[in-house]
């Protein structure tokens, strides 16, 4: 049905989307615009990181409790689990677009739809973090009078540490990356590139492109990077 | 030295008695229960072993004290206060636990992990560190492990971190879950003497559950057999358990071999010993002939002492053809034993040596009697033997 | 039939939204604010057909690459041990990077088409199922090893008699990770121009259209959880050992 499309000449170029990037081009598209520069696309990024971070956020406070105290309470394994499974199922496309359609555009309501996006492998990492926290250990915090906050805080957390960033992981890149398509849903991230080439041109999708990449890298780094330093040396040893 | 005052005001003041009265647990609703209307007392500062084959509920009746197991009816008191009455977690801070899979905490370090309670309770950093520092020493560690990680200790060195822990914020009472279980032999049989000698030192009330019927002979003051159904089918102390099993479950349990752990019990100073002709060198053999004849004579056979009455060897028929003691004598002297030997290796000791009689010596090394294979056999099967009493005396003297 | 089932159940959700509108004639077209419309997905369902195959080719084609480049792998750092630190960060790289920006950036490289949305999406399984196919074979046990090398196997044979099928739950666990994932993210191979379901969301006619974006997601989804149940059943199969001991 686009065959016309897939068949397009492809005039994009890694160095004319690098040009794009630093310096501001008049759009040869639709005529005079001033486009691409390091100020929009320092903009646009910013716009993108905020958007991720307010969506990571919202995705934490939900699900970063619930699979602590369920995880705890060793209940609730079926939810917990099925939950990232079907999160895993849903087309990130299908739920913007949706959200986009059915209960309108803007901030907010982006920032629930990714979020939404982000709860399931938190929530499942989580839970299975903490459930396969040595019960010896989990025991021992109890016999030597821990309440059960103190036995989640100082005992199952540090040690599901790992598994809780690999959720946490999962979901920084689910929702960056998904983020992308935010101007589907009326907010301008690097996603306004990627989807108006009519405006910015091969080279402005390739930019974007470039952009979203090294966005979610440097996301991805940044938290391998704070999971080293939050995680006990004596975790890293016994793993071997 | 103020470091000795607390400790001494430590080990004077640092125990509780410990009092069930008819503690049971049931899980569900079942109608069987797993610890059935358990009523002891164990005094303050003695280790008190339940012991049992497993599915017992020697461990929920261990657990129902610091109460990481809830009693259905009944109460446990220590120290006379109710154990249910008090905030959970703040009475498991008073109370020491160490359990078989040791539970480190694998994120902390060594020093961390035996500060755990101490932290809990809110102590100043420099007493918490004091202390931790104080424990290391006490359970025999290397400074240095203090900063490791509980991954780069071995098995027996992360028991005795576990005990550490258990004893940071000096508890009243200690609960031990087969503490030893899950280490080697030769480990297990140092982590047990290394306990009951720092026992000896600060004389805790000791809950110790283990299903091994020896290390309860070993470690406890007191037993508490038990059997299927979490009932107590006697509570003695070894030498009583030993020697009069309260009924045929008891004796099964104990083992055909209680003759021979009953050994284990007692020291050759606890048994009277035979007295042996004593040969001087040089004196005449004619006397020597005379105490050989005279009809008390318990050993047949004249041992040859040095001026310090030290025992150097038997004189044989030979020997006594002289006219004096000869210097060397032509049997020597075989096994020499101590008066602090527990019998049970005295009696190896014999075995092993092929010999009928040992001599014994005291501390100074002097001959203090003969201990013979037909002196063990007759007081294994004397009846005043099963009405005397011995402590477990394989611990080191405190 | 599979769309029978989803319409039904899509309609279930629609009926509120659908209600007050029941007695218009007006195409559904027109009133883009509705959340489903049935006369609509009745007339238009033909138009799925395509865009459901494609996608089902894209995820079925770029799983088995991802699967065998991610399984060579595996296989290779299960021999090497030192490549398994650097393969872990490689894939780990590959699979941060977002699916639209990995589909633009082989723009220059490979240009429009389904070669390129093959190359990201296997891309983008590969961490998944070399950790779990890794995970796997360090989780057999020593000592079944060693009984095997004891009675004369030679390593080849041990991996392929012992430590594969010891790791069977593992790797499938992997795959069937990979594959739902697939063919969720295979919707955006829109960007790429490789068709699929996007095509049916991401248009200037469906953009606000619910039912259709409805339709095509409720699609990919039946898709994943069939590709998910397929797996699951071949798992059971290849693993008698396993439901013995569950029961």
């Amino acid at each position: 049905m686009s065959l016309a499309l897939i068949q397009a000449p492809v005039s994009a170029s890694f160095g004319g989307a690098f040009e794009f990037i630093f310096t501001p081009q008049t759009s040869n598209v639709t005529g005079g615009k001033t486009v691409g520069g390091l100020s929009q696309v320092v903009e646009l990024t910013l716009t993108q990181l905020e958007v991720t971070v307010l969506a990571l956020a919202l995705a934490l406070v939900v699900a970063l409790p619930a699979g602590l105290y369920f995880g705890h309470r060793g209940t609730g394994e079926l939810v917990a689990i099925g939950l990232g499974n079907a999160g895993r199922a849903v087309p990130e496309l299908a739920l913007i677009a949706l959200m986009a359609a059915v209960i309108g555009v803007g901030l907010l309501n982006l920032t629930v739809a990714l979020a939404i996006l982000g709860i399931p492998p938190i929530l499942t990492n989580t839970f299975v973090g903490i459930r396969e926290v040595d019960r010896a250990s989990v025991d021992a915090a109890r016999g030597i009078g821990m309440t059960e906050f103190e036995i989640v805080h100082k005992v199952e957390a540090p040690m599901a540490l790992p598994s809780i960033f690999t959720g946490i992981r999962t979901a920084t890149i689910n929702i960056v990356a998904t983020a992308t398509i935010a101007p589907l849903a009326g907010v301008a991230t690097l996603g306004e590139f990627i989807l108006g080439e009519n405006v910015y041109g091969a080279n402005g999708v390739l930019a974007g492109a470039i952009m979203v990449a090294l966005l979610a890298l440097v996301l991805e780094f940044s938290l391998a990077g704070l999971q080293r330093l939050l995680t006990s040396k004596g975790l890293r040893l016994s793993a071997v | 030295m103020p470091s000795e005052e607390v400790t001494d005001e430590r080990s004077n003041s640092g125990a509780s008695a410990v009092r069930y009265e008819g503690a049971t647990k049931r899980y569900g609703d079942s109608s069987v229960a797993a610890v059935d209307a358990l009523t002891l007392e164990i005094p303050a500062g003695e280790i008190c072993v339940l012991v049992g084959p497993s599915g017992c509920g020697k461990t929920t009746a261990m657990r129902m004290v610091n109460r990481t197991v809830e009693m259905s009816e009944g109460d446990i008191l220590i120290g006379g206060e109710s154990v249910r009455d008090r905030d959970a977690a703040r009475l498991r801070r008073e109370i020491g636990y160490v359990i078989q899979q040791i539970g480190l905490f694998p994120h902390r370090t060594i020093a961390q992990n035996i500060a755990a309670v101490p932290q809990l309770l809110g102590w100043k950093k420099e007493r918490t560190e004091a202390r931790t520092a104080e424990l290391i020493e006490l359970i025999g560690l290397d400074p240095e492990l203090g900063g490791r990680y509980p991954a780069q200790l071995s098995g027996g060195q992360q028991q005795r971190v576990g005990v550490a822990r258990a004893l940071a914020a000096d508890p009243l009472v200690m609960l031990m879950d087969e503490p030893f279980g899950a280490i080697d032999p030769i480990n297990r049989e140092r982590l047990q003497n290394e306990f009951l000698r720092l026992q000896a030192e600060i004389g805790k009330t000791v809950l110790f559950v283990t299903h091994d019927i020896d290390e309860a002979i070993k470690m406890g003051d007191r037993i508490a057999v038990m059997r299927e159904g979490g009932k107590v089918a006697q509570y003695a102390t070894p030498a009583e358990i030993l020697m009069d099993p309260a009924d045929e479950f008891v004796e099964d349990f104990v083992g055909a071999d209680r003759a021979l752990k009953r050994l284990a019990l007692m020291r050759v100073a606890d048994i009277d010993l035979w007295k042996a002709p004593l040969a001087y060198v040089g004196q005449p053999t004619a006397e020597v002939r005379a105490k050989l004849a005279s009809p008390d004579v318990e050993v047949p056979y004249p041992l040859l002492v040095d001026s310090e009455r030290r025992p150097l060897g038997w004189l044989s028929e030979r020997d006594l053809r002289a006219d004096v003691v000869p210097s060397r004598p032509d049997s020597p002297l075989g096994p020499l034993l101590d008066r602090d030997d527990v019998m049970r290796d005295a009696l190896a000791d014999l075995l092993q040596g092929e010999a009928q009689y040992a001599a014994v010596a005291d501390h100074q090394g002097r001959i203090a009697g003969v201990l013979s294979v037909e002196i063990i056999s007759e007081f294994l099967g004397s009846p005043e033997a099963k009405t005397e009493e011995h402590g477990a005396v394989e611990r080191p003297h405190g | 039939m599979a769309s029978g089932v989803l319409f039904a159940a899509a309609g279930e959700v629609g009926k509120g939204f659908i209600h007050e509108r029941t007695s218009e004639t007006l195409p559904c077209q027109a009133k883009p604010s509705h959340l489903f419309c049935w006369d609509w997905a009745r007339q238009n369902i033909d138009r799925f057909g395509t865009p459901a195959l494609q996608q089902f080719e894209l995820v079925a084609i770029s799983v088995a690459v991802g699967f065998a480049v991610a399984f060579a792998l595996a296989l290779l750092a299960h021999r090497r041990r030192w490549l398994r630190p650097p393969l872990l960060a490689g894939t780990g790289v590959l699979y941060a990077i977002p699916s639209i920006a990995f589909f633009l950036l082989l723009l220059p490289i490979t240009g429009r088409g389904r070669e390129t949305a093959i190359i990201a999406l296997s891309a983008y399984t590969l961490q998944i199922i070399y950790r779990n196919v890794t995970v796997g074979l360090s989780n057999v046990p020593a000592s079944a090893k060693d009984a095997a090398r004891g009675m004369g196997m030679t390593e080849r044979q041990i991996l392929w008699r012992v430590e594969l099928p010891l790791a069977t739950p593992e790797i499938v666990g992997g795959l069937r990770i990979a594959t739902v994932s697939t063919v969720a993210i295979a919707t955006l191979a829109v960007f790429a121009h490789a068709g699929g379901l996007g095509t049916q969301i991401f248009t200037e006619a469906n953009l606000h259209f619910p039912t259709s974006i409805l339709i095509a997601g409720g699609i990919a989804m039946l898709m994943a959880l069939s590709f998910d149940a397929i797996l699951l059943t071949v798992q059971r199969f290849a693993t008698p050992w396993r439901r013995v001991r569950a029961s």
